[in-house]
């Protein structure tokens, strides 16, 4: 236990000054309002139809990027080529670039002018303006988090396992689903908890290709958000934040069970 | 004992992950923080009144977003004009963003001396907050406005929709971009100049302006954000028929992309006085006061008139107007917000949750 108190006092200090103060501070705010009010502001059809947005869109874009991210990091862990370190070293880009200027890329590339919007808009898939354009900016945003949570897990896999498995007459599938996916399977979850965190609080990269239509139902919560705070409305924009904060907080806490139950699976294998 | 090791390295991994998940949470909030200050940072960063080491002046002019030209040939106008005046060396620290957003900042203590502000709902705002004393409208001419805009159509060059006038625009088939009324400012506009036509057309029958109304908006095909997300999606996306626009930024668009597009001024537009005024609580505090003063006044004087024509915006000096008729469309019909008795009014009326705007849209 040495140490323990010293590294203890500065994790309640930070995490307080950065994480529980700011989030007390909207539940406090969110007081002003009476619980009828609070259900007023929330229950408005495009409050509503904002959140199944962002969560059904989050959803989809962090299942994209495990099917992606998986195949990514193995490509960088298992094989040698050129410029394998270049590759890497883009990986962490949408990190790096300001969310707008990847919004605006990405409304201009898949909108049905550019490439290759236009390809696929002549083939009757809208992508910008649509559900699909937020889905295609979430998956930029959040294929770092399954990558690098993934690539670690990866090179630290003895191959004996695998050549184990073929030894023993598993196929190339069955090896990958019986040995390799259960000793991903944690960090994979991890990747999935932080791309779906992400993408249900992003805001700078949907708004440009979303097109933001309450009645298309384009609406992602922190554009929502956004909307009351240009009225000064703190009150409402605190009372779907605070919503918003409990609905991910509920989804993030689920999703960490599964990863824990799971990787305890992984380990009684 | 193996595993019972195993399994506690494999509790620590666990609690790893969750401190990373923690961490990114901090480190997204902390992110979050910044951007929703960083306008404010601009300003608040450096902002002192009379005496800095070299002995010149700061003031800081919070601004909307297509003013930045305007304010960088102004500002160095009046540095000029101040120093022959005064002998005395100024520097204006500008600071840019969706109007909204900045009167906000200046609400959550950016320190700006003059706010240069789209509407004067904005400075309102500002007013309730207790840092400009009531009655800032008066404390210059026509209403605290030196220089006016209003809204126009800006289509592809060849005009193949025949787009004229605010009926065209509810016309099957035409794609019209205009930005969301529920977040800029730019967007108010638009939908008020659209009401006060159908107003006129249908002479004042509630039900049927409504229906034009929703017709138009239901022919929006993006909605933007703000008015600069709007000019992008039009101009660098391709998308729609006709951009329902500022009159400055729509000139400056024509200007920047020769032969591509055209700007069709409607019969019936409304004025737009974006306003000024000097934020007394931050002005007194940093010794500011009559500088921010002159600093204001200055913009009515012939010369800065001057620039602001320039620039695209409609120079309030009737004579200095004229010398630009061919550069705005002066026979057009204007309204103003009082026709609608006044910005708050017509926020309540129109634009707030369950107001008239949810109503043509949702139809």
């Amino acid at each position: 236990m040495k140490g323990f108190k010293l590294t203890f006092g500065v994790t309640v200090f930070m995490f307080s000054l950065l994480v529980f103060i700011p989030l007390a501070s909207i539940l406090v705010y969110s007081f002003s309002l009476s619980p009828a009010e609070f259900w007023e502001i929330i229950s408005a059809d495009n409050v509503r139809n904002s959140f199944i947005t962002s969560i059904v869109c989050s959803l989809f874009a962090a299942l994209i990027n495990c099917f992606f991210g998986v195949i990514l990091a193995w490509t960088l862990v298992r094989y040698e080529f050129k410029f394998k370190l270049l590759l890497d070293g883009l990986i962490e880009l949408p990190f790096a670039l300001p969310t707008a200027v990847a919004g605006i890329t990405l409304s201009k590339m898949y909108s049905n002018t550019g490439f290759p919007g236009k390809w696929l808009s002549k083939a009757g898939i809208d992508v910008a303006y649509t559900h699909l354009g937020i889905i295609v900016a979430l998956v930029f945003v959040g294929i770092p988090f399954v990558v690098r949570a993934v690539q670690p897990v990866l090179e630290k896999l003895d191959k004996q396992y695998e050549e184990a498995a073929y030894v023993l007459g598993a196929g190339k599938l069955t090896a990958f689903k019986r040995v390799i996916l259960p000793e991903i399977m944690p960090a994979m979850l991890t990747g999935f908890g932080l791309a779906f965190a992400r993408g249900i609080g992003e805001y700078g990269s949907v708004i440009y290709i979303s097109g933001n239509s309450a009645k298309e139902k384009t609406q992602v919560v922190s554009y929502v958000i956004m909307q009351k705070l240009n009225y000064m409305d703190y009150a409402g924009a605190t009372a779907v934040a605070l919503l918003m904060l409990v609905i991910s907080f509920l989804i993030l806490l689920f999703v960490n069970i599964v990863q824990i139950r799971q990787s305890r699976h992984t380990n009684e294998l | 004992m193996r595993r019972n090791a195993e399994d506690k390295m494999n509790k620590n991994k666990n609690r790893n992950k969750i401190a990373m998940l923690l961490t990114a949470g901090c480190i997204s909030l902390l992110l979050g923080g910044c951007a929703a200050s960083g306008a404010a940072a601009g300003g608040a960063g450096e902002t002192s009144g009379e005496g800095d080491g070299n002995g010149a002046i700061t003031i800081t002019n919070v601004s909307y977003d297509p003013t930045r030209e305007l304010y960088a040939a102004y500002n160095e106008a009046f540095s000029k004009h101040y120093e022959e005046k005064t002998g005395k060396k100024i520097e204006i620290i500008q600071s840019h963003g969706g109007s909204g957003g900045q009167a906000r900042s200046v609400v959550e203590g950016a320190d700006a001396d003059v706010v240069t502000l789209a509407l004067a709902h904005d400075i309102t705002l500002i007013e309730e907050a207790g840092l400009i004393e009531s009655g800032w409208i008066d404390e210059f001419e026509r209403d605290s406005s030196p220089y006016t805009s209003t809204i126009v159509f800006l289509v592809r060059a060849g005009n193949e929709k025949d787009i004229h006038d605010w009926d065209d625009l509810i016309k099957e088939g035409v794609g019209v971009i205009s930005p969301d009324p529920k977040s800029s400012g730019a967007a108010c506009w638009n939908f008020l100049s659209a009401w006060y036509y159908a107003d006129r057309q249908y002479g004042g029958d509630e039900a049927k302006i409504k229906d034009f109304m929703s017709k138009l908006y239901g022919n929006v095909v993006v909605m933007d954000s703000g008015a600069r997300g709007a000019t992008t999606t039009f101009v660098e996306n391709g998308q729609g028929d006709v951009l329902v626009s500022w009159e400055n930024e729509a000139i400056s668009t024509v200007k920047e992309y020769p032969g591509e597009y055209e700007i069709v001024s409607p019969s019936i537009s409304i004025l737009a006085q974006p306003s000024v005024a000097i934020v007394d609580e931050n002005a007194g505090k940093n010794g500011t006061t009559e500088v921010a003063h002159d600093y204001l006044e200055w913009l009515y004087s012939e010369d800065a008139q001057r620039i602001i024509g320039e620039y695209n915006y409609r120079p309030s000096d009737e004579n200095v107007l004229k010398e630009y008729a061919d550069k705005f469309d002066l026979n057009m019909e204007l309204c103003t917000i009082n026709d609608f008795g006044g910005w708050d009014e017509a926020y309540a009326v129109y634009f707030k949750d369950g107001g008239v705007f949810d109503e043509i849209y949702s139809n």
